[in-house]
């Protein structure tokens, strides 16, 4: 079978995205308020929805068109810190991508330049607990699925379960950067909004992935 | 054409009015304020700034230099200069009153993108130059002309005559300062607090020392065009 993904992997994707942020929309909004303003959940939800119906309308015919028009989406819609910070990963993740079919390394690729893109727009590095714990494991899993010639699916998983790991592994952290930092050492006991979020939206890239191949 | 000039904050009261408190002293530059979100609410709106720099930017302007408060506006305004990806916008990382108030005095000088964002970024140093009192530096070789001027409109080198002072010495081949500081910053002019009735000394050298000293002298004889 074809291992690689097509725009209709991008669409099912955000797709799911929308459904696990609305899901997910007082859980995010109950970790936010414990540690920052408490907008987290409805911010994503509102962008999500709007990224659905831009995409309905749209119909990009490429997933480098798909993930451009989700990062511009999220951009205008999502507000706080959260849309540019989403928007550039979206964007930086659309430009890394480069054109046709996506394999394993298409994914790394992808979910490198997401990383790359959020840590030079909110100056995080890793261990800050932010949106980086669970994205910068996420990509290092999906590289080492690439270099040993795993899918794209299989990518995707990989780095679906370490960014799950990676925003558990926030809650003992202390914040250094958003204004969850304002609370110092008092924010150590809460898992980060922003890594949860990133981990749910990787779990939705991972599920889109699978639910078409039948695996 | 001028350099214009975005002011990008999180409350669309504080963009518009310090908009407005900028257009006092730069008349002929485009000053946009792109506060609050698309639904009027706190915050920073992507569409707004997009929109804004995109007008400034359609008809071959001369460039466009964006100014933000804090945090995540600041981070929409690398988003969307990331976005439009065009080497006329630039972002300055300044103080946003006396980075605004630099930018656009700078800009109706006739200062190009990159000059008018140094101006913004120097603000907070020469503002903060202008508050410490101190003995006048010697004008570098020549001789050195004096002048004490007393003003005569009743508000004194409040913000447009102090734009209007510093425009005017920038015109010479002339340092210009005034009681010690430098006569082309408006920012430094507004620090020294000069009320109506008010003396200050006023120094030049250079060739056009004489020619610089009569021009400050009258437009401060004739309060500035103020009653």
């Amino acid at each position: 079978m074809d291992d690689t993904l097509d725009t209709s992997w991008v669409l099912r994707w955000a797709e799911l995205a929308q459904h696990a942020v609305s899901e997910n929309r007082i859980a995010l909004m109950e970790l936010d308020r414990a540690i920052g303003d408490g907008d987290h959940g409805d911010n994503l939800d509102r962008g999500f929805t709007a990224v659905s119906a831009k995409l309905a309308d749209a119909s990009p015919d490429s997933p480098t068109a798909a993930l451009k028009l989700i990062a511009t989406t999220l951009m205008s819609t999502v507000g706080g810190a959260a849309g540019p910070l989403y928007g550039t990963a979206f964007l930086r993740a659309a430009t890394a991508l480069g054109d046709g079919p996506v394999d394993a390394a298409g994914v790394a690729a992808l979910l490198t330049g997401a990383v790359e893109g959020v840590t030079a727009r909110g100056r995080a590095e890793a261990g800050d607990k932010t949106m980086v714990d669970a994205l910068r494991p996420a990509a290092e899993a999906a590289r080492a699925v690439a270099e040993e010639g795993g899918s794209a699916r299989a990518a995707l998983a990989a780095a679906a379960d370490a960014a799950a790991a990676g925003a558990e592994a926030t809650e003992p952290m202390v914040a250094r950067k958003g204004r969850a930092s304002y609370l110092g050492e008092r924010s150590a006991g809460h898992r980060d909004p922003g890594a949860q979020s990133s981990a749910l939206i990787l779990r939705a890239a991972a599920d889109a992935a699978a639910g078409g191949a039948g695996q | 054409m001028t350099t214009a000039i975005v002011v990008v904050s999180h409350s669309a009261q504080l963009a518009q009015g310090l908009c407005e408190v900028a257009a006092q002293m730069a008349p002929d530059v485009l000053l946009r304020p792109a506060g609050g979100t698309d639904d009027g609410r706190i915050g920073t709106s992507f569409d707004k700034l997009l929109t804004a720099v995109g007008e400034l930017t359609a008809d071959g302007g001369d460039g466009v230099v964006v100014l933000t408060d804090l945090g995540s506006a600041t981070m929409t305004a690398e988003s969307v200069l990331e976005m439009v990806d065009d080497e006329r916008v630039l972002l300055a990382d300044a103080p946003l009153v006396e980075g605004t108030v630099a930018a656009a005095v700078a800009a109706q000088g006739g200062a190009g993108p990159e000059e008018v964002r140094r101006a913004a970024e120097e603000a907070a140093l020469s503002f903060a130059a202008a508050q410490r009192s101190g003995p006048a530096e010697p004008a570098r070789g020549g001789e050195v002309l004096e002048r004490v001027l007393q003003l005569r409109n009743p508000l004194g080198l409040h913000a447009r005559p102090a734009a209007q002072l510093a425009r005017l010495v920038s015109g010479f081949d002339a340092h210009v300062e005034v009681d010690g500081v430098d006569g082309g910053s408006v920012l430094a002019l507004l620090g020294l607090g000069l009320s109506g009735g008010a003396t200050m000394t006023v120094r030049a050298s250079g060739p056009q020392a004489e020619h610089a000293l009569d021009a400050v002298a009258q437009v401060v004889d004739e309060g500035f065009g103020e009653a």
